[in-house]
């Protein structure tokens, strides 16, 4: 099957890649752009451990067609601390222990962060219904929880 | 190590540092298993059978080999061509039997074949292109059944002397123990409860699938790196079912992204290097989460019968328990460990229990945090709850009348050395959530739980660097912060600050041999061996610092990070700091590195208490963990907030195990939920914070008194919880899980 050419921008990097029309678009990002940050876990939609943003919507980036990324803007964990200075959010993470093997972070962290820009103020359950597609299997999320409600109340603050 | 020799003045450990890798972890560069490619590399595909049970008649690969794409095609026939080091038998030989089937395909999902393609996709397709011929087998994949005298037979000879003569053959170990005369004690009893029980089948549930890229060539050289919770075993096995030296096989151990005990064996690792070796390219290989539940884990399911005796005091005057557990397709299931913890938290007279470990149609059972003791707790501690309600006594007191303490004989054989079950109870009866209020349609339920913890095999070394800080390598994969438990322990010996060391998970090539990380050994066993590779460098540090003096070694010490004098005898001289000595240590001697290897067996068993309230939808059947508290003896916490996180991390999986996940097979043998969205662990909204309280009874057999903490968190909850669901909804819950339409079922029951 002759592969299809897609212009896209990864984290505001105008980028190209060539991918078979069944490739999904976590598939061009991890073996196409080399950008492994988002985890295949599932490969279905349910562990959200693949989540990017598509033109600023929360999306699995295992449902998605790589050909779909054609002129969207992709944003993945790697894009979210800005050079060497990190996001709120990732401060949080280490400092709350809130992973324990890690492999879900990206995805939580970039759930979180567009739960954040949506509802700088959220009670634990709007927390635990807007992560609810986001699989931890070591923490038992309770230090996750309080991870990102902790850095809403600070970005509040700073704010 | 002497009690009064232990460390309990702590400067680094006890505090709660940011972990080494939590920059690489929040910012996506961390490489995990699939997070890895190399030149020339191919990709692997494995071919699985639809079947539950079926004679492979003939496997025809060869439209897949003629494919342009494709570069090798492996079966079994390609590991049996291997001159086979003499003694492939027993686990080795049931692992190969696993990762490739022989004879037949014994379970749904078991690996037939496996082809190495230019791409993913290119593998994929390719699968399609192998013919199998199947003669389809009578299955069983339920125990009681497997047990049957009608049941098929999974594998003739598979038992081991232990089986009782006249037991099925799928019956292939068993195990009885105990102490006292349980008939006399019954006898005594003012009230006897004996009762059936059943959990189903788990999966350890990591997000990270299995992910491995293997290099082989025909020289017996080979580099894999896997996803593993010990790339050592993986080395060894890999060496066996390749018929090449273990030494010549290097293995590193990726980052790991879960394992709960399903990442201590391998499955795809002999089969990419074995596709690499014909195709001498490297071959790397990255499971489906259908293949991770069809093909890995799960932990065993259970039937089980449990008989308690208690004097209206609240005395247990005899306990009794049969456990039958199947592990899939090979011996494994481990029904004696279930056996040995079921009771082990009681100071009983006369206690007996029998374990059976059974064959069936499922995939080979893999360790599940604390194997086989969450499912005997289930049924124990919901007979004792029965009986305290029965005999109006208060559960948490029944269980401190009946708690073991130091030199309680254990239901398993040994005496109990300092443990730390009696402070877990009394800080659950002192907690505010034992006394607060419950509302209509909710209960409380509390549970205790036991695990032996282990030791294990273990190497460290410790190297100096000439600005005084310290690399420190460990042979343990870190699954849950534990280098920074270790740089924790190590900056307590060294004296040193927590940031200057950093710490590598050594590969196979660079250490010497290490056990899996398993077992909650890590912290135990890793840390013990830290502290005293750490003391090893120590030693060194005083021998130049008493040179320098000119000075006897014996008059120098170490103190908060320096070479001081030992006392005013031994000289007048301003403490030395170890940069100080690092400095210049190529020209007094040469490197100074501490290493230590050893096996420790004093790792300390430990115990928890659980205490879970439950509410129950009368209309829907649906359960709501509304409050959850974990009370657990640590031993030592070294870095406290990990300490928590692994106790709430056995609690939610253990609300999983109890109120939602099952391995759900068809009348066909074919498990029918294969992903997450059918297997479905709980999620943010399914749970309420998870309180904890970290009890510290020091463990005699480690320095610094660390008892492991991994496992024992998932124990009680199953218990726990079902203690509670049945207060709440009035009916006792004998089955797990006890999902919504059980509920309904038990309720309909009871009017």
């Amino acid at each position: 099957m002759s592969k299809l050419h897609v212009s896209t921008t990864v984290n505001g990097d105008a980028v190209e890649y060539l991918c078979d029309p069944r490739e999904t678009l976590l598939d061009c990002l991890r073996d196409k752009l080399n950008l492994t940050g988002a985890k295949e876990g599932c490969g279905t939609g349910d562990c959200g451990a693949c989540s990017v943003t598509v033109d600023g919507r929360l999306v699995c980036s295992c449902l998605m067609l790589g050909v779909e990324a054609e002129g969207k803007q992709i944003e993945t964990v790697e894009g979210i601390a800005e050079g060497d200075v990190l996001h709120p959010l990732q401060k949080k993470m280490i400092e709350y222990a809130a992973l324990q093997c890690g492999i879900c972070t990206p995805g939580i962290l970039v759930a979180a962060k567009s739960l954040l820009e949506k509802n700088p103020n959220p009670t634990e359950e709007e927390t635990r219904y807007w992560l609810a597609g986001n699989l931890c299997r070591c923490t038992g999320y309770d230090k996750i929880i309080r991870a990102v409600m902790d850095t809403a109340a600070e970005m509040r603050e700073a704010s | 190590m002497a009690l009064d020799d232990r460390k309990s003045d702590f400067t680094f450990v006890g505090t709660r540092p940011n972990r080494p890798d939590g920059l690489d972890k929040v910012t996506g560069r961390a490489k995990f298993g699939a997070d890895i490619s190399a030149p020339g590399m191919l990709h692997g595909a494995v071919l699985r059978s639809p079947h539950a049970h079926a004679r492979i008649v003939k496997i025809d690969a060869s439209r897949a080999e003629a494919h342009n794409d494709v570069k090798a095609v492996v079966t079994r026939a390609d590991f049996a061509d291997v001159p086979f080091k003499p003694g492939l038998e027993g686990e080795f030989w049931n692992v190969l039997e696993n990762v490739m089937a022989g004879e037949k395909a014994l379970y749904d999902g078991h690996a037939v074949a496996a082809v190495a393609a230019t791409s993913a996709l290119a593998a994929r397709d390719a699968l399609k292109l192998i013919e199998v011929e199947y003669e389809v087998l009578p299955h069983v994949t339920d125990v009681d059944k497997a047990m049957a005298s009608d049941a098929p037979i999974i594998r003739e000879g598979a038992a081991d002397y232990s089986v009782p003569e006249g037991m099925h053959p799928n019956v292939v170990r068993y195990h009885e123990s105990g102490h006292g005369d349980v008939e006399a004690g019954f006898a005594e009893a003012d009230l006897v409860i004996e009762d059936s029980f059943v959990t189903e089948a788990t999966h350890q549930g990591y997000i990270e699938p299995h992910a491995c890229l293997g290099m082989l060539g025909n020289d017996g050289k080979g580099e894999l790196w896997c996803t593993t919770q010990g790339h050592w075993i993986a080395q060894k096995t890999c060496a066996a079912l390749l018929g090449i030296e273990t030494s010549q096989l290097r293995v590193t151990a990726s980052e790991i992204g879960g394992g709960f005990g399903g990442k201590t064996t391998v499955f795809i690792e002999p089969v990419a290097l074995a596709l690499s070796r014909k195709a001498n390219r490297p071959v790397k290989i990255v499971m489906t989460r259908s293949e991770v539940f069809r093909a890995t884990g799960p932990t065993s399911s259970a039937s089980m019968d449990v008989k308690i005796g208690m004097k209206t005091d609240g005395t247990i005057s005899a306990a009794q328990g049969v456990f039958r557990l199947q592990g899939g397709a090979f011996p494994g299931a481990p029904g004696d460990m279930t056996a040995m913890c079921a009771f082990a938290p009681y100071n009983l007279t006369n206690v007996k229990q029998i374990g059976y470990d059974v064959m069936s149609n499922r995939p080979k059972q893999a360790a599940y945090r604390a194997p086989g003791a969450p499912m005997g707790a289930f049924a124990v501690e919901s007979v004792i709850d029965e009986l305290c309600n029965k005999l109006g006594l208060d559960p948490v007191d029944v269980r401190l009348k009946n708690a073991a303490h130091e030199g309680t004989k254990a239901s398993y054989g040994p005496t109990y050395e300092r443990i730390g079950l009696v402070e877990t109870l009394e800080a659950a009866k002192a907690h505010p959530h034992y006394a607060a209020p419950l509302k209509p349609g909710q209960g409380r339920g509390i549970s205790c739980g036991f695990w032996f913890n282990h030791g294990g095999e273990t190497s460290v070394s410790l190297a100096l660097s000439e600005d005084g800080s310290a690399q420190l390598m460990v042979g343990t994969p870190d699954i849950g912060g534990s280098r920074a438990s270790m740089a924790l322990m190590a900056a307590e010996v060294l004296g040193i600050a927590y940031e200057n060391i950093r710490v590598t998970v050594a590969d196979t090539a660079t250490l010497g041999y290490n056990d899996v990380s398993h077992g909650s050994r890590v912290t135990y066993a890793s840390g013990l061996a830290t502290i005293k590779a750490a003391k090893h460098a120590v030693e060194k540090l005083c021998e130049r610092a008493a040179a320098k003096w000119g000075i006897p070694v014996d008059a120098v010490k170490w103190e908060d990070g320096c070479a001081v004098p030992s006392g005013p005898n031994a000289g007048d001289f301003d403490p030395m700091p170890l940069a100080d000595i690092t400095a210049d240590m190529g020209s007094t001697g040469g490197p100074i590195s501490g290493h230590f290897e050893a096996t420790p067996e004093g790792a300390g068993v430990s115990f928890g208490t659980h205490i879970v309230d439950a509410e129950v939808d009368p209309e829907t059947g649906k359960t709501s963990i509304t409050r959850y508290t974990v009370i657990q003896d640590a031993g030592k916490a070294i870095h406290p907030t990990y300490v928590e996180g692994q106790f709430q991390g056995g609690a939610a999986q253990g609300i999983g195990w109890a109120l939602n996940e099952e391995y759900i097979y068809g009348e066909d043998g074919r498990l029918q939920n294969s992903i997450f969205l059918d297997y479905r662990i709980p999620v943010a909204s399914d749970l309420p914070m998870i309180d904890t309280v970290i009890v510290e009874v020091p463990n005699p057999g480690h320095p610094f008194g660390v008892r492991g903490v991994g496992e024992t968190g998932i124990v009680p909850p199953l218990a726990a919880i079902a203690n509670a669901v049945s207060n709440a909804a009035g009916v006792r819950m004998k089955q797990l899980p006890m999902s919504p339409p059980r509920i309904l079922a038990a309720l309909k029951d009871n009017g």
